[in-house]
């Protein structure tokens, strides 16, 4: 395969191969599209072009009022819509200064953690499939089949949910939801076990990931990676310690690192995030409080129906933030993150003083990361691009918006 | 006259017997790997799907046959059909029986070994005259793959042919009354079998058609019946493949000589030894990753051959001593 043989040979002229992988490929996780220079098999040049996916998220945002903006957060990562939404319903309460109820906090946090069950599920299911393992794909369906089940009968979507809102939340969880759902966190460990079990000590897998796509901790700070493609490297960093939102402060977890910063140790920090995630949604569970779970916030909480129906101001009050939304907000700008599955999700708005954000950018993990591909891949085989791109855990409706 | 006539109709039925088992094994492929994936597999088609590859054929047969323009044609149009010639051939020497063997030939492993090489130009031909980067890409790692598992696995079948002394198939099975040839030459059979999948391109060893590298690798520019023959030359070559194993490591239509079961035919064993073989090829798919294609190599440069020479010297010396 190697051309050394005739790189000697004036006669014989060589040059790399140039290969365009996607947008229509089976494993660039969506519409990626990479140009790659090989030379034989060895990736000598990679470039991904990002945009197949673009929709204007951001410019559609300025068009619309703080309400009507949540839908378009589920398009952004459609694979943990859940945590997309609340990304952008803590920032937005945090430029209009919401206090939260403490139920409503924990709900949040509950299926914050689900999304990221959930992620990380389909997440492994790919990369694995990628690396050829066929079967874990199947199995991490079964289970990603269940929660999403659970958000059906939360909120009545499985995929785009939009279950949060500005200041609470669509509508409260059931008891018997609860006990479902810890009954799920009883059996989920298992299920963790079993795909180890296909994967974890099989040393195909192992020689496939292990010093493979390696990043240094300084070298992924300056990157920009976030969330477990960081942690990979070995650098503590979560979103969820650092700022508060949700109950992270009030339940018991740790932040998974590895050390090597190779495929294997990213893939590791999300099995440990199973682990975590499991375990703080069963804490929750235990020590939710009752309450309302709608904040006290007028510009975005609907009264009560029955106030509505005997109460001239009250009926219009519902009228006019159904009909026209918020009419102000506060001016300024405001930068808030969150900790989605992919990294660190952050929200900018500018405002003007109107109903209407003047400017939303998204700062989107997977855009960041992508960006990194070419530093992870270059030198490395065609093959280990792939395990490359799935060890990234990119999605490209976010990375385009 | 009636002597060629009677060689023609053996051809014949023993060609679509092996049809037959290549249009089901892909049911059965999907059934094994369905129950063991949690799901059912093809339900639909006939009863639990059993008319599921008859649909399947069917449909490739009607797909339009669509060529790359900048295509080599003759040699596109040709390389298919090389694959499967050289697939089915390959039951000419194959003994399924006490005495029934299409040839019963001198040099039966040669034979093998030889066809075997020419159903890989079929891939190497066909990736390279799709005139597509992945196609080519498939084709070069298959090359590289087949050559250096080919002398594995003849290396392999060495210890074989010295034990029982000859490179007939029906000689090598009765050379297996005692015991077989598992027994005797475990370290072979293992080369044998790991060569075997990386020969047919299954899966740890399916890096030519690796879908998530390279598309479909040297089959991405292929449809309808053309990109059927490949299917087919691929598992009637898994066919192939088992039936050598059973004939040179399983004591061939040979079966336990107790009680009742030494009155079931020696072609029901003979069957059952090779669908073990297919079932086994099904379950490595439904566990195991993928290699990499310079761990491919590796191995078999590094591993395979080294061993299978080791085996060879070492038979050797047990049967001077």
């Amino acid at each position: 395969m190697n051309n050394s043989n005739s790189d000697n040979n004036p006669a014989i002229a060589t040059k790399e191969l140039t290969l365009n992988m996607g947008p229509q490929h089976p494993a660039t996780h969506g519409v990626l599209r990479l140009v790659l220079d090989l030379n034989g098999e060895t990736i000598v040049k990679c470039t991904p072009y990002v945009g197949y996916l673009h929709r204007g998220v951001e410019k559609l945002a300025e068009n619309r009022n703080y309400m009507q903006i949540l839908p378009l957060t589920d398009r952004l990562d459609y694979i943990s819509a859940m945590s997309n939404n609340l990304g952008y319903c803590v920032a937005v309460e945090k430029l209009f200064d919401i206090e939260l109820p403490e139920r409503t906090e924990y709900i949040r946090t509950i299926v914050g953690e689900l999304s990221r069950i959930v992620n990380h599920l389909l997440w492994l299911a790919t990369h694995a499939l990628d690396i050829g393992a066929m079967t874990v794909f199947l199995y991490c369906f079964r289970e990603r089949e269940k929660i999403l089940d659970l958000f059906e009968r939360l909120c009545g979507a499985r995929l785009t949910v939009s279950y949060p809102r500005i200041g609470g939340l669509k509508n409260d969880v059931d008891a018997q939801w609860l006990e479902d759902l810890y009954a799920f966190t009883d059996e989920f460990p298992m299920r963790v076990e079993q795909y180890e079990t296909l994967i974890n000590k099989n040393r195909i897998w192992l020689r496939r990931t292990k010093g493979i796509g390696v990043i240094s901790a300084e070298e992924a700070i300056n990157w920009g990676l976030s969330g477990p493609t960081l942690r990979g490297s070995g650098v503590p960093y979560d979103v969820r310690k650092v700022t508060s939102y949700g109950v992270y402060d009030k339940v018991k977890w740790e932040v998974c690192t590895g050390k090597n910063g190779d495929i294997y140790d990213r893939y590791r920090v999300r099995m440990d995030e199973f682990g975590q995630s499991t375990s703080i949604i069963r804490q929750c569970i235990e020590q939710i409080p009752q309450g309302p779970i709608m904040a006290d916030a007028p510009k975005f909480t609907l009264p009560a129906k029955d106030k509505v129906l005997t109460d001239m101001e009250h009926l219009i009050h519902h009228f006019v933030l159904i009909t026209k939304g918020p009419q102000t907000a506060p001016e300024g700008e405001l930068y808030v993150s969150t900790e989605v599955p992919k990294g660190e999700l952050g929200f900018f708005f500018v405002s003007d003083g109107t109903g209407k954000p003047y400017r939303m950018r998204v700062r989107s993990p997977s855009f960041v990361h992508v960006s990194a591909l070419p530093r992870l891949c270059e030198g490395e085989f065609v093959a280990d691009i792939i395990a490359n791109i799935g060890s990234i855990d990119i999605v490209l409706g976010e990375c385009d918006r | 006259m009636p002597e060629t006539l009677w060689t023609v109709l053996k051809v014949f039925i023993v060609v679509n017997v092996v049809m037959l088992h290549v249009a089901y094994v892909v049911y059965f492929e999907r059934k094994v790997i369905g129950h063991m994936q949690a799901r059912l597999g093809p339900m639909r088609v006939g009863w639990h799907g059993l008319l599921q590859p008859i649909a399947d054929g069917i449909k490739l047969f009607f797909k339009e046959d669509i060529i790359p323009s900048s295509a080599d044609k003759p040699v596109f149009y040709i390389a298919p059909v090389i694959g499967v010639i050289a697939a089915i051939a390959s039951f000419a020497v194959i003994p399924m029986w006490e005495g029934f063997s299409l040839a019963n030939i001198n040099i039966g492993i040669l034979y093998l070994l030889a066809l075997s090489s020419i159903g890989s130009y079929s891939i190497i031909l066909g990736g390279w005259a799709s005139n597509s980067k992945y196609s080519f890409l498939g084709g070069l790692r298959s090359s590289a793959q087949v050559i250096s598992y080919e002398i594995a696995m003849g290396m392999s079948l060495v210890g074989v042919m010295m034990l029982s002394g000859s490179a007939n198939l029906t000689d090598i099975v009765n050379a297996q009354s005692q015991t077989w040839f598992i027994v005797s030459q475990p370290v072979a059979f293992f080369v044998f079998l790991m060569a075997a999948v990386a020969e047919t391109n299954r899966t740890p060893f399916d890096l030519p058609e690796a879908e998530t590298e390279l598309v479909a690798g040297y089959a991405t520019e292929y449809s309808g019946f053309r990109y059927g023959l490949f299917f087919m030359a691929e598992y009637a070559g898994m066919f192939a493949m088992s039936a050598v194993a059973t004939v040179c490591f399983f004591g061939g239509w040979k079966g336990p000589d107790v009680w009742f079961l030494a009155s079931i035919p020696g072609v029901v064993w003979f069957l059952l030894k090779i669908y073990g073989f297919i079932f086994f090829y099904f379950w490595i798919r439904a566990t195991l990753p993928r290699y990499r294609y310079d761990q491919l190599m590796g191995l078999g440069w590094k591993l395979f051959i080294p061993l299978a020479l080791a085996n060879i010297i070492f038979t050797g010396l047990i049967k001077l001593l």
